[in-house]
């Protein structure tokens, strides 16, 4: 092996030769070839790989909606319309991109839960957890941009009153309401430049995804036991276990999305937006789209304004330290009696919001909204602090073998170390 | 596990459930629409081309002297079933401007199947002149525009009537039962009789909704019917694939259970 080249084991002598150069074949088969991965996965852990293909598919769309669209205000509603008229697909296209948002929001959702139900926030995994939260933030930001596109009237309402939002920030807010603006209302310039901002975006998003799944790749999955895999035992390569397991669920994911984008393509949307955007008509009900609406909700509970945006912006940064606020040693909820029941009111909670956040500002969805903004925050900040210190977990199992294979002896090695959580 | 997936597919579950919450109406009265039985109702519904036909006619003869259908082209009536000939005599009926020609002079021809549908008025100021003031919104994408779809808009067409006792409607106002606050700059646009259809259907009130409102149904979501025929055939296509998924997910997993 001359020296300064990668001591490639791969058999393709095409694929070798690049390999000892730029050993990229060595890496995809330990990061996802023989990957040891905890063998114990149920179908929660199948969303990661369901958000990694949805963002593909925001991307491959989006590129070939851009071909069409035209981002100035005269032409913006027209050109989605010709879109979906004239181009060959383009409504196939454009269903695929404005349902893919939804799509894409319900399995980050679902993922997210996933990674609080199994504390999947826990150390080591701090942060993996927190670079998945600015995926988040960085998701919603450009789907808020990518609704402004079609330029109809929730477009361009729901743009102005979450910029508008800005300006409760003292000194600094005007400023910044008037950077997003690019003048001094919703207008062409905003338009330019949040078409500019929602086809960058998606590609920081690639970025961050690749330094999420490095920092995974580093501390291995978390799984339904939230006990480590203490050897080979407790684990299978992720070829082909998972590959096969996220398979399927990657058709079933595609039954949904299809139904959604054959059936029923105008569902999640509002009406609203089929009207072009007129700035001297305000629409009687002016609400986000459906994912954003629990923090829409949090922001309406607040009779303050300053203070309901820094209570919306608070409700997603309080999960950048949630691994500090959590110090239970025990990851899962199934060995946490208290904090399972306390996380499953939260999960209601949560739901609550959404359905109060599409509701007119008026009682009573004010006054639940309150309450179920104060649970949202206490979970946070009160409950979980004090179950990490008074809360009795369940026995945890011995290793993940042993509670996935039953009782009877292991298999030499296991339980050799000492479990490493409490 | 089976346990684990249910729960995953009831958080799916109500989150789309919880979604579309908008739609409810404006002033806070809640209207209730009723359900009108259309062809293209369903996952299997596909447009009555002869309703179609004869709504486009409506639209023609009656809507079209004030509401502008600036998506559409005359081109696209092929897909209701005309022939090129009739689509080209429908388009030559009216004036397009266009140029300018070589002396730099805008010019008046007839229109060509390329054409878009001509708009009565040149521009919203005209259209609100000629109208009280009231502005006739564009019908090319109406019937998504509102919540409801083409049962509001079969809805609105024959919900007008006397106010009930208490009622005053304003100075060139309407009053209609399915109409967000229940006064319109519109007048009645349909009346019993007002169309003659040449296939011999009775142009009675209901007759006339129904086939506008198709007609509009169409003008919205031209893409429907081959919209609905390519999920069929995927979603079957992918239901098998599920299943040989799965089956080969259980081989795969058979060992080490
Ligand atoms: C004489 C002019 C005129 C004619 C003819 C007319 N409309 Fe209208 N239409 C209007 C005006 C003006 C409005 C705006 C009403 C308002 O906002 O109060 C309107 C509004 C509408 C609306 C929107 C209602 C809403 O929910 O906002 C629909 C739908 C509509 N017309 C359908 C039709 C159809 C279908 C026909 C033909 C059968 C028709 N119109 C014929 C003038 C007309
Ligand atoms: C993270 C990934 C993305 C998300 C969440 C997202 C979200 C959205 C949303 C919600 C809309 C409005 C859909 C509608 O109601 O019509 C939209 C529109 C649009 N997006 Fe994206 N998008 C993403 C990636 C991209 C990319 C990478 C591009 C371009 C390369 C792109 C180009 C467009 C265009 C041109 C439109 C306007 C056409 C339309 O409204 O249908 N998007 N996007």
């Amino acid at each position: 092996m001359a020296s300064g080249l990668h001591n490639s084991d791969i058999p393709n002598p095409v694929l070798r030769w690049i390999d000892q150069r730029m050993p990229v074949f060595t890496m995809m088969q330990k990061e996802y070839g023989s990957f040891p991965t905890p063998r114990n996965f149920n179908y929660f852990w199948n969303f990661g790989a369901l958000a990694m293909v949805n963002l593909v598919i925001m991307i491959a769309t989006g590129v070939f909606l851009a071909m069409h669209y035209t981002p100035h205000t005269s032409m913006a509603f027209d050109s989605v319309e010709r879109i979906m008229r004239d181009v060959n697909y383009g409504w196939l296209l454009r269903y695929v991109h404005a349902n893919g948002a939804s799509m894409f929001f319900i399995v980050v959702y679902i993922h997210i839960w996933r990674g609080m139900y199994y504390g999947s926030y826990k150390a080591p995994r701090e942060l993996l957890w927190m670079l998945g939260v600015a995926i988040f933030l960085l998701m919603m930001a450009t789907a808020f941009m990518g609704y402004v596109l079609p330029w109809g009237q929730m477009s361009f309402w729901g743009a102005t009153v979450i910029t508008n939002l800005f300006s409760a920030f003292p000194v600094v807010g005007e400023w910044i309401v008037q950077l997003l603006w690019g003048g001094f209302s919703v207008d062409n310039p905003t338009l330019n430049r949040f078409f500019a901002l929602h086809y960058l975006l998606p590609f920081v998003i690639v970025g961050v995804v690749f330094l999420h799944v490095v920092a995974l790749h580093i501390t291995g999955s978390n799984n339904p036991l939230g006990i480590e895999p203490k050897g080979p035992q407790d684990t299978l390569p992720f070829h082909p276990y998972y590959t096969a397991k996220d398979s399927f669920g990657l058709v079933i994911y595609f039954i949904v999305f299809a139904a959604i984008v054959f059936f029923a393509p105008n569902y999640l949307g509002h009406p609203d937006n089929y009207i072009p955007a007129n700035p001297l008509v305000t629409p009687a009900h002016i609400v986000p789209e459906w994912y954003f609406l629990p923090f829409y909700a949090i922001l309406r509970a607040v009779p303050d304004k300053l203070g309901g945006v820094l209570m919306m912006f608070g409700s997603i940064l309080v999960w950048f330290v949630l691994p500090w606020l959590d110090r239970s040693p025990v990851r899962s909820m199934r060995f946490r009696p208290i904090a399972r029941i306390a996380f499953l009111l939260w999960t209601a909670a949560f739901l609550v919001l959404l359905y109060c956040g599409g509701k007119p500002a008026e009682e009573p969805y004010v006054t639940i909204s309150r309450l179920a903004t104060a649970y949202y925050f206490a979970y946070f900040l009160v409950i979980l602090p004090l179950l990490a210190r008074l809360e009795k977990p369940l026995p945890l199992p011995e290793s993940i073998a042993r509670a996935v294979l039953g009782g009877g002896p292991l298999p030499g090695g296991a339980a050799a170390k000492p479990m490493e959580k409490a | 596990m089976f346990r684990t997936t249910l729960k995953a597919f009831a958080v799916l579950g109500s989150l789309v459930a919880f979604a579309p919450a908008p739609a409810s109406a404006a002033g806070g009265e809640e209207i209730h629409i009723p359900d009108t039985r259309f062809s293209f109702d369903g996952i299997f519904g596909t447009y009555d081309r002869a309703s179609a036909q004869r709504g486009f006619q409506i639209y023609k003869e009656v809507c079209a002297n004030c509401h502008a259908m600036h998506l559409l082209s005359y081109r696209n009536l092929r897909a209701l079933g005309l022939t090129e000939a009739q689509v080209a005599a429908i388009a030559s009926t009216v004036q397009i401007q266009d140029g300018p020609n070589d002396e730099g002079q805008m010019f008046e021809r007839p229109g060509r199947p390329s054409d878009r549908f001509r708009s009565p008025f040149a521009n919203p100021q005209a259209a609100r002149a000629a109208n009280n003031g009231a502005l006739p919104p564009d019908l090319s994408v109406i019937a998504k525009a509102r919540a409801g779809g083409a049962d509001y808009l079969y809805a609105l067409l024959t919900g007008y009537g006397d106010p009930p006792p208490g009622v005053t409607v304003m100075e060139g106002m309407n009053y209609n039962r399915y109409f967000p606050g229940h006064q319109i700059a519109m007048a009645a646009p349909l009346n019993e009789g007002q169309v003659e259809f040449s296939d011999g259907t009775p142009s009675t009130l209901e007759n006339m909704a129904r086939d506008v409102s198709t007609f509009l149904q169409w003008a919205a979501e031209p893409e429907l019917e081959e919209r609905r025929a390519m999920g069929i055939k995927i979603i079957l296509f992918l239901t098998v694939l599920a299943g040989l998924a799965y089956a080969v997910k259980r081989k795969i997993w058979a060992d080490v259970h």
